[in-house]
């Protein structure tokens, strides 16, 4: 009998603690990714900075070049300092009223994403449930809203504002309906899944209890749609976000982020447009994280895992 | 073309030097869990002759399937040696010794039957006439001539198990390592599996190492039921049977019979622990 | 035996039409339907319909249902034709269009109410269900519109809205061409392949993939479309700036789908792969592709739709003399708001199609998932 064999066993492998391989990773690539941008920065600038010096006819050493590209007015990429400090300014630098100011416009666009959000999430449930209720709607209407997934609809917000502006309605109430109307859609179809997606075994036992509709609703399927209304509130909160910005597009709005990002792109200045959409994604992630802190208080208040 | 790479001159054990398909001493297999550390195999020592039919059977959470998959190369003990028709457990998965089994048939539900029992002949390099040949063969043996062209959600689930089975033998391993293979169906189609599977043992000579938690299941297969306590896992017992080659179900009615399965019941018993 | 409602339903609904023929139908002098025997025959003909409806079987009762409201707003569509009734339709009119609505909408209910034995005829209604819901809707857009004078400058008939489509297919298929084609269809190739590719390779390298994921994650939740304007700076204002903001659109949903389908494989047939001794290159081929087809044609599905709103989006910030965009925007700010329509219906076919093709495309690659079994 031989033993040439062996498959004694491996060195004790190296434990790292947790948090660092769930994070590492992250932090790894966000720090390449700010590497390249920089390289990037140089690389892309260089053009303009040359031009520049050559025209001015000052003469330039490669540290010179380098240090233009990276703080150059009108880059055609900015270095990640430069928006950041552009940013700061905006959003530090100017009372919180001027319309220079980057909080100004971060309200302006957020007060009618939250305006419309709420009018399109509580609309897109009510229908929802109505649409889980009657059988008629659940066949004529809920292949319209799932076909209406498809189609651009974000298309109509011209539209929108035009006709309402026409009969009066300016400001925030259009933008808000657009963005009501573009947030609906996700909800809807999120709370039709929810509230039916308990088990027909579970109707089964309620049947058995004489349970009329409106118990089974509030004891069953209300409940059994939590995870699938606040799924769909993420998705529908950024979107509403987005129509937001957009709503402020064809008008040539003054105020809203939207009309940042439009004004910097017409006086070509290219850190405005940066520091703008910052903000728009510091509000993105604000959004999402106010719908998941809800998402957990509502979850530990059900006896969620956490 | 290159010959596909397969162990197939690893043939019936006459032939060949070593004479144990799988020599185990001392392994042992230590997981580090969330919760801290587990304990899977302790000390193991074990050994296998070519053309046994060797059942680990034990309760669950007794280290037999952990067993089977050191034999795999699908963990590695943390301590111990063992080795698998003479070489390391991975040259062995590298040269293709074996043919595992698991619980589930594990069949690729968007290929056919025959494309699924020809996966690995693919893997491994057969040509299109081989593979053909070799799947006809064994679906043939496995009887389920005739469904090549289904796809493994129309067929039922002892059928599913058979294909798998077919899918193991058709690169012709010297080895078989069967993991509860019929845990998930009904007693009368596992009473049917089992005498299949024993014919088929018996025609093909192979070496099969089979987990169980069924008792009668294991006397009634096995040349060799090895009686595992639960974590950590040990050999309790070794028990040999004499029973004759082409037996039918109606052995496990004999008093040979019931006498073996007592011994493996006791020895179950007395590893195991009801406190858990 | 009907509800008696359902009765009283159709009982009102024949009353509304009888109505129409002796209350004035507009506020303008205007001939009734007495002085107009074609239409006055096809009006006593609808109120009988319902009426008789109210009494058969149900079948029978929901083919008068719908018969009787054909003949009801074909009625009511020809009076519009009248300049007298257009835009000064009062009491009369609206009653039978009433009349003519709640019908539909009793036939709609029971053949929603219908369960019939054979799947195709049940899969039919299903079909049916929605397609008359929406030509009603259609039916009434139409006939609010016209009946009430809507100037057509603030909101136009749909009959207006088909005659701007059709007289306008050379711009509308330059617009097409230049939105969708140019624009969409590149960036959705280019953004779809990169998004595939990195993921493929983030599979491979799971240090990699646990770093991407969650910035993938992170990125597709922001408004992308906000970068319309840098890429015009980069790409100048034609087409390829907004292909590149449907690159950036659609190469992180792909991404993350695409990891997400590659990490869907299950254990038991990965250590079978391992058992057979297989490298990665063939598991990757035998096994995680395609069990990560089901995610891909997800991400492609939803990539369809935001690639579409991504480039009309970034023709809202500029863009040359074409596009939909464009057309939408410019046309919406003189108020030619047939033409804006014109575009939106065509993205809205367009969007359909695009998105059809997609699940139709999956539906051949995936047929072997559960989730078209059941």
């Amino acid at each position: 009998m031989t033993s040439s064999a062996l498959s004694s066993g491996r060195p004790a492998e190296i434990r790292w603690h947790p948090l660092i391989v769930r994070y590492a990773p992250v932090i790894a690539i966000v720090l390449a990714i700010i590497a390249i941008w920089y390289v990037a920065a140089v690389l892309m600038n260089m053009g303009i900075v040359r031009s520049g010096f050559e025209r001015e006819e000052t003469p330039y050493t490669i540290a010179d070049l380098i240090s233009g590209t990276l703080s150059a007015e009108r880059p055609l990429l900015p270095a990640p300092h430069q928006i950041l400090q552009t940013f700061g300014e905006d959003v530090f630098g100017w009372p919180v009223t001027s319309p220079r100011s980057l909080v100004f416009h971060s309200w302006v666009t957020l007060s009618s994403t939250f305006i419309g959000f709420l009018l399109g999430a509580g609309f897109g449930i009510i229908l929802a449930v109505l649409i889980v209720h009657v059988r008629t709607l659940q066949k004529s209407l809920l292949p319209w809203i799932i076909c209406s997934q498809m189609v651009p609809i974000l298309a109509v917000a011209p539209i929108v504002i035009v006709v309402l502006g026409s009969i009066g309605l300016r400001g925030l109430l259009p933008k808000a309906l657009i963005s009501a109307y573009l947030c609906f859609f996700p909800v809807t179809i999120g709370v039709v899944k929810g509230l039916s997606s308990p088990d027909p075994i579970q109707l089964d036992l309620m049947r058995t209890w004489s349970a009329t509709a409106a118990q089974i609703f509030w004891k069953l399927r209300w409940p059994s749609s939590v995870p699938f209304l606040f799924a769909s509130l993420k998705v529908s909160i950024t979107i509403s976000l987005i129509g937001a910005i957009v709503a402020e597009l064809p008008t040539g709005a003054q105020a809203g982020i939207g009309a940042r990002l439009l004004a910097g792109s017409y006086y070509g200045q290219t850190i405005q447009i940066w520091a703008a959409l910052v903000a728009a994604s510091l509000l993105a992630v604000g959004l999402i994280g106010l719908v998941d802190l809800a998402e957990r208080w509502v979850g530990r208040a059900m006896g969620a895992r956490t | 073309m290159r010959a596909p790479d397969v162990a197939t001159q690893v043939g019936p054990s006459a032939k060949r030097a070593e004479a144990l398909a799988v020599s185990a001493r001392g392994v042992s297999l230590t997981f580090q869990t969330a919760d801290g550390e587990v304990e899977a195999l302790s000390n193991v020592d074990l050994d296998i002759a070519a053309g046994d039919f060797v059942s680990f059977i034990g309760p669950s959470g007794c280290g037999k399937t952990t067993l089977l998959r050191v034999i795999a190369d699908l963990e590695q003990p943390t301590a111990g040696t063992i080795s698998v028709n003479g070489v390391t457990p991975e040259e062995a998965r590298l040269h293709r010794h074996y043919g595992y089994i698991f619980q589930a048939a594990a069949l690729y539900p968007w290929r056919t039957i025959e494309r699924n029992v020809a996966l690995p002949l693919e893997i491994m390099g057969y040509n299109a006439a081989q593979q053909r040949e070799r799947v006809d063969r064994y679906l043939k043996l496995v009887n389920l001539s005739g469904f090549e062209r289904k796809y493994p959600w129309q067929l039922s689930g002892g059928m599913q198990q058979r294909a798998s089975i077919a899918r193991a033998l058709s690169f012709e391993p010297a080895l078989l390592l069967m993991d509860e293979p019929f845990g998930a169906l009904d007693e009368i189609v596992r009473d049917h599996l089992n005498e299949q599977l024993l014919r088929l043992w018996d025609q093909t000579r192979k070496t099969v190492v089979f987990v169980t938690h069924s008792i009668p299941e294991a006397v009634f297969l096995s040349t060799k039921i090895v009686v595992m306590s639960p974590r950590p896992g040990r050999i309790i017992d070794i028990i040999a049977t004499e029973f004759p080659r082409d037996r039918t179900l109606e052995i496990r009615e004999t008093p040979e019979f019931i006498r073996i399965a007592q011994r493996v019941r006791s020895g179950l018993r007395s590893g195991h622990s009801y406190d858990e | 035996m009907k509800p008696d409602w359902q009765r009283g339903v159709f009982f009102a609904a024949a009353l509304g039409m009888l109505a129409a023929i002796v209350v004035p139908l507009s506020s303008a002098p205007a001939a009734g339907l007495l002085a107009r025997p074609g239409l006055l025959a096809l009006t006593v003909v609808a109120a009988a319909l319902y009426g008789a409806a109210a009494f058969v079987a149900p079948r029978l009762s929901i083919a008068m249902t719908f018969a009787g409201v054909i003949l009801g707003c074909f009625v009511t569509l020809a009076l519009l034709r009248d300049d007298a009734v257009a835009g000064t339709a009062t009491w009369g009119f609206w009653l039978a269009v009433v009349a003519n609505w709640i019908a539909a909408w009793l036939g709609v209910a029971r053949l929603a109410a219908v369960r019939p034995q054979e799947k195709s005829a049940a899969r039919a209604i299903d079909l049916a269900i929605p397609l008359l819901f929406g030509a009603f809707l259609f039916y009434l857009w139409e006939v609010a519109v016209r009946g009430f004078g809507v100037p057509s400058v603030l909101f136009p008939a749909p009959s207006a809205i088909a005659v701007r489509f059709a007289a306008s297919l050379m711009m509308l298929w330059e617009d097409f061409f230049q939105t969708f084609i140019l624009g969409v269809l590149s960036g959705y190739v280019i953004g779809c392949s990169a998004g595939f590719l990195v993921a493929v390779i983030a599979h491979r390298y799971t240090f990699l993939g646990r770093g991407l994921l969650p910035i993938g994650n992170f990125v597709s939740a922001l408004p992308i479309v906000g970068i319309a304007p840098i890429m015009v700076m980069w790409f100048g204002f034609d087409w390829p700036s907004k292909a590149a903001v449907v690159v950036v659109i659609t190469f992180f949903p792909m991404l993350v789908n695409t990891l997400a389908g590659l990490n869907a494989a299950g254990y038991i047939e990965r250590d079978l792969m391992r058992s057979y001794g297989a490298g990665h290159g063939q598991t990757l081929r035998k096994l995680y592709l395609p069990a990560a087809m089901p995610f891909i044609f997800n991400a492609l599905k939803i990539n369809s739709t935001l690639a579409f709103i991504g480039a009309i989006v970034a023709e809202f910030f500029g863009t040359p003399t074409r596009g939909i965009g464009f057309r939408i925007s410019i046309e919406a700010g003189r108020m030619a708001l047939d033409v804006v329509w014109a575009e939106i219906a065509l993205a809205a076919i367009a969007g359909m199609a695009f998105y059809g093709i997609v699940a139709l495309a999956e539906r051949a690659t995936t047929f072997w998932h559960p989730s078209y079994r059941t």
